[in-house]
C-alpha cells in the first residue's frame, strides 16, 4: 500500500499520522477517568500503527509514472472488504437485539451488552459501516470510469477510507461504554463528529478534484447523486450535531437545540440521512451498475433529471412527518405531509427508470442473480418510497407512528433496497477489480439472493403485522367507551412476530456470510493466478453517456 | 429546462452550488421560524429546571438508550390522552438538550410517568423488570444499584447546559454535587439547599432506599419521577387549549377531562 504512494505523499502521510497520534495523546491525557480517554488511546494507537506502516514501507521504490495510465482501484478493494466486514457485524448485532426482544435474558449482566447500548451498534454498523464503506468504495470506482480520469492523488482516498472506518469504530465502541448523544443515527459525540467533518471535507475535495479532471464533457448521473450525498450529508451532520461539550476531557456534550426545535432539527437530519445517505448515494450506485450489468443504456435521461432534482428539493421538507400530532406547530407538519406525498413522483421516476432500463434484458435478470439483486432493489425502492409517502399522511401516521410498522418500513428500504443494490454492485465489481471473469461461484450468489429475499420478506411481513396490530390495539375501545387493551396486552401479542422477525434477520445474515465466503474465494483465486494483479487498465468509458 | 440542465451538468462548481441551494430551502423554511415565532413554545411561569440529580438521571437514561423504546411525547389523539395523560406541550421539553420525544414504543410512553409508581417499584423494576412485570421484555439494569453516581463534574454539566440556554444560577452550578447528594439523602444537611434552590415542591427522597449511599439508581429514579412534572401547564385546560401547539384541535383531545395519573408536582 505504501509502495503506491509517492515520496511526497509518504511524507504528508507521516505528518497527518503524527498529528492524529498527538491529538490522541492529548485526548488520552485530558480524558483520564472518562471514557473519552479510551478513544484518545484509540486515536493514538491508530496514528502510531500508521506511522509504523509508513516508515516500514518508506524506502520502497516510488511508483512509476506509468501508474497514471490506470485507474486507482486499491482503495475501492479495501472499501468493499470493509463493507462486507461491517455488514456481518451489523447484521449479527441486529439479529442479536431482535432475539433480545424475544428472550430479554439472552445477554450478559453488564452495561456494554445491554439492548439499549448494542442496538445503535446495529444501526451504525449497517448504515455507516456497511452502507458508508460501500458508497465510498463504489463512488471512487464510478467517478473514475464515468469521468475517464484517475483519482488525483493516492493519499486522500486512503485518508478518507481509513479515517471513516476509524470514525465507525469510535462510534460503536463508544456506545458500549455508554457514549451517545441519543440523537438517532447521529449518536457519536462531539469529538467523533469533528473527526468525521475532517474526513468528509477531504472526501468532498477529492471528489470535486476528480470531476474537475474529467475527460468527459458531461458529469454522469451517478456522480450527481454521489455529489448530493456528500454535500447534503455534510450540511445535515454539521447542523444537527452542534453541541456544547462539558469539557475538552470528557465525552459528554449538550445539544445546542432543545425541545421542539431540537425535534425538528433531529428529524430534518434523520429523514434526510435516509434521503441522502440511504437513497441518493445508492441511486448513484444503481445508475452505474444496473445499466452496466444489464448492458442497456439508461431508459430516460430526462427522467433522471426530474427525479434527481425532485429528490434533492422535496426530501428536505419531509422530515416533519416524523412529528405528526406532537407539540410541533401544525404548519410544519402540513408542509411535511405535502412534500412527502409529492416525493412519490421523483421516487417512482427513479424506480421506473431503473426497471424500464431492463427492457430487452429480462432474460439476464432471470439468469444472473447479480442483476436480479439490482432489479429487486429497484422494486423494493419503489415499494418503500410508496409506503413512506403513505405513512407520512397524518391519519395513517396516527396509526403507524411509534409502532413496529415504522421498523418494517425502514427495513423494507434498508434490506430490500440498500443492501440488495449494494450486494448487486459488489458482486459486479469484485470480478472487475480482481480481474476474474466472474465470481468464484454463481450458485452461491444465487443462494445469497434467495436467502436475502426470503429474509427481507419475512422481516417486513412480520413487522407489518405486529405494527398494525399494535396500532389497532392501542386505539381500540370497548362498548363502555374505555380502552380495550392495556399496553401489556399489546406487548404479549407481539411475541410471535418478534420471533419471525429474528428468523428473517438470521436468514439475511446467513446470506451475507455466504457472500463473504464467495468474495473471499474470488479474491483468493485472483491472487493464486496472478499475485501481481493490481490496477486495472483504463478501458474506454462506459458506453453510457448522459446525453444519449 | 433540459437545455439548461445540459449546460449545468458540464460545470462541476455550478452543479455543487445548485445542489447546496436547492437542498437548503426546505430546512430554512421549516426550522428557522421555529426559533423566531414565539407561539411555538407556550409560556409556563411555573416551569423549573432539572436538579443536578435529575440531570444525572437523564444522562443515564440517554446512556442506556431508553429513548429507543420509550417515547416522551403524548400526541393529541384521544386514545393517547386517555392512556397516558394530557398531551405533551412544547414548553415541557424546553430545557431538554436534546429532546427525548422518541420514535418508537416498544414500551409505553413515559411523558407523564412521574409520580405514577412508587420509588420502590421503580427500583425493583429497573433491577429486574420481570420481578414486577412477568411478561416484560425490558432489559434488566442491575448495575444501577451497585454503581456509585459520579457527581464531581455535575457543576460542569450545569454550566454547559447554561451555555445552551438553561437558566441555571451561579449558586446552582457551585452547589451541584452537594445538591445531587442532598436530594437523595433527606436527613442530611445538604437536603435543605435543594428545596431552597429548586423549589419546595422538589422531591427529596432516598430514591433507591439507601439514604447514605448515592447510586445511579437514585439518579435514574429521581429523573423518572419528575417526568411530566416540571410544570403544571399541560394540566390547565385553559393554557393547553389557548396557547397549545398551533392547530391542535381541542376536539381531538380533552386534557382537562382525562388526567388518569398526572398528579400535581
Amino acid at each position: 500500500m505504501i509502495a503506491q504512494l509517492t515520496i511526497a505523499e509518504r511524507r504528508l502521510a507521516l505528518a497527518i499520522l503524527v498529528a492524529v497520534a498527538l491529538c490522541g495523546l492529548l485526548l488520552t491525557i485530558a480524558g483520564q477517568g472518562d471514557p473519552i480517554g479510551v478513544h484518545g488511546l484509540m486515536f493514538l494507537v491508530a496514528g502510531a500503527v500508521g506511522i509504523f506502516v509508513v516508515i516500514a514501507g518508506y524506502l520502497s521504490p516510488e511508483p512509476s509514472a506509468e501508474r497514471l495510465q490506470h485507474y486507482y482501484d486499491e482503495p475501492t478493494k479495501f472499501g468493499i472488504v470493509m463493507a462486507m466486514a461491517w455488514a456481518v457485524l451489523g447484521l449479527f448485532v441486529g439479529d442479536w437485539v431482535a432475539w433480545l426482544l424475544v428472550y430479554p435474558e439472552l445477554t450478559f449482566d453488564a452495561g456494554w451488552a445491554s439492548f439499549g447500548r448494542i442496538r445503535p451498534i446495529h444501526t451504525t454498523g449497517v448504515i455507516f459501516g456497511f452502507g458508508g464503506n460501500a458508497l465510498i468504495a463504489t463512488s471512487f470506482y464510478v467517478v473514475q470510469r464515468t469521468s475517464r480520469a484517475r483519482l488525483p492523488d493516492q493519499l486522500s482516498p486512503w485518508f478518507v477510507l481509513l479515517g471513516y472506518n476509524l470514525f465507525c469504530l469510535i462510534a460503536v465502541t463508544g456506545y458500549m461504554m455508554g457514549i451517545t448523544q441519543s440523537k438517532e443515527y447521529a449518536e457519536p459525540e462531539w469529538y467523533a463528529d469533528i473527526w468525521l467533518v475532517v474526513v468528509w471535507v477531504t472526501y468532498f475535495i477529492l471528489y470535486v478534484r476528480t470531476l474537475a479532471r474529467r475527460k468527459e464533457p458531461h458529469i454522469y448521473v451517478s456522480n450527481w447523486y454521489y455529489m448530493a450525498f456528500i454535500l447534503v450529508v455534510a450540511i445535515l451532520h454539521i447542523v444537527n450535531n452542534l453541541a456544547m461539550p462539558i469539557s475538552l476531557g470528557q465525552a459528554k456534550s449538550y445539544s445546542a437545540f432543545s425541545g421542539v426545535q431540537d425535534a425538528m432539527t433531529q428529524w430534518w437530519y434523520g429523514h434526510n440521512a435516509v434521503a441522502f445517505f440511504l437513497t441518493a448515494g445508492f441511486l448513484g450506485m444503481m445508475y452505474y451498475y444496473l445499466p452496466k450489468r444489464a448492458d442497456r443504456p439508461i431508459y430516460s435521461y430526462r427522467m433522471s433529471i426530474i427525479s434527481f432534482w425532485g429528490i434533492t428539493f422535496f426530501y428536505m421538507w419531509a422530515g416533519s412527518h416524523h412529528l405528526h400530532y406532537t407539540a410541533l406547530p401544525q404548519w410544519v407538519q402540513s408542509l411535511g405531509v405535502t412534500f412527502s406525498v409529492m416525493l412519490l413522483v421523483p421516487s417512482w421516476a427513479s424506480a421506473g427508470n431503473a426497471l424500464l432500463t431492463l427492457n430487452g434484458a429480462w432474460d439476464k435478470v432471470r439468469d444472473d442473480a447479480t442483476l436480479r439483486f439490482m432489479m429487486v432493489a429497484a422494486v423494493f425502492y419503489g415499494l418503500s418510497t410508496f409506503e413512506g409517502s403513505f405513512m407520512a399522511i397524518r391519519q395513517v401516521n396516527a396509526l403507524s407512528h411509534y409502532t413496529d410498522w415504522t421498523v418494517g418500513h425502514v427495513h423494507a428500504g434498508a434490506l430490500g433496497w440498500v443492501a440488495m443494490i449494494t450486494f448487486g454492485a459488489i458482486y459486479a465489481t469484485v470480478p472487475w477489480l480482481w480481474k476474474r471473469k466472474a465470481m468464484y461461484s454463481a450458485g452461491l450468489v444465487e443462494v445469497h439472493f434467495w436467502l436475502a429475499l426470503a429474509g427481507t420478506v419475512i422481516y417486513v411481513f412480520s413487522m407489518w403485522n405486529s405494527g398494525i396490530i399494535q396500532g389497532l390495539m392501542w386505539r381500540t375501545y370497548n362498548e363502555s367507551g374505555t380502552l380495550a387493551y392495556s399496553f401489556l396486552d399489546s406487548l404479549v401479542a407481539m411475541r410471535p412476530y418478534y420471533i419471525a422477525r429474528a428468523i428473517g434477520g438470521l436468514l439475511f445474515l446467513i446470506g451475507a456470510l455466504v457472500g463473504c465466503y464467495n468474495i473471499w474465494m474470488t479474491i483468493r483465486a485472483a491472487h493464486l493466478h496472478d499475485p501481481a494483479a493490481d490496477s486495472s487498465v483504463p478501458v474506454p468509458a462506459p458506453a453510457l453517456q448522459p446525453g444519449e | 429546462m433540459f437545455g439548461l440542465h445540459y449546460r449545468l451538468e458540464r460545470k462541476t462548481l455550478g452543479f455543487v452550488l445548485a445542489v447546496i441551494g436547492v437542498a437548503s430551502i426546505g430546512g430554512l423554511v421549516e426550522i428557522a421560524p421555529l426559533f423566531t415565532i414565539n407561539q411555538t413554545v407556550e409560556d409556563a411561569p411555573d416551569m423549573r429546571v432539572y436538579t443536578p440529580l435529575e440531570v444525572a438521571g437523564r444522562n443515564i437514561y440517554i446512556r442506556e438508550g431508553c429513548y429507543a423504546c420509550h417515547s416522551q411525547m403524548i400526541r393529541t389523539l384521544r386514545d393517547e390522552v386517555e392512556r397516558y395523560g394530557p398531551y405533551s406541550l412544547a414548553v415541557e421539553s424546553k430545557y431538554d438538550h436534546p429532546m427525548l420525544w422518541g420514535s418508537k414504543r416498544t414500551g409505553p410512553d413515559l411523558a407523564r410517568n412521574g409520580g405514577k409508581y412508587s420509588d420502590a417499584w421503580h427500583v425493583a423494576h429497573l433491577n429486574n423488570p420481570r420481578d414486577v412485570v412477568p411478561v416484560s421484555i425490558m432489559p434488566a439494569y442491575s448495575w444501577f444499584l451497585r454503581t456509585p453516581l459520579r457527581t464531581d463534574d455535575l457543576g460542569k454539566h450545569l454550566r454547559s447546559l447554561r451555555a445552551v440556554g438553561v437558566p441555571y444560577t451561579d449558586e446552582m452550578i457551585a452547589n451541584a454535587p452537594a445538591d445531587a447528594y442532598g436530594q437523595a439523602a433527606p436527613d442530611s444537611p445538604f437536603a435543605e439547599g435543594v428545596s431552597k434552590r429548586y423549589g419546595e415542591a422538589t422531591t427529596v427522597r432516598a430514591f433507591d432506599g439507601k439514604p447514605n449511599e448515592l447510586t445511579e439508581m437514585d439518579a435514574i429514579v429521581a429523573y423518572l419521577q419528575i417526568l411530566g412534572r416540571l410544570t403544571d401547564a399541560a394540566h390547565k385546560p385553559s393554557v393547553a387549549t389557548e396557547t397549545g401547539p398551533a392547530g391542535t384541535k381541542s376536539a381531538e383531545a380533552k386534557p382537562a377531562e382525562a388526567t388518569p395519573s398526572g398528579g400535581k408536582p
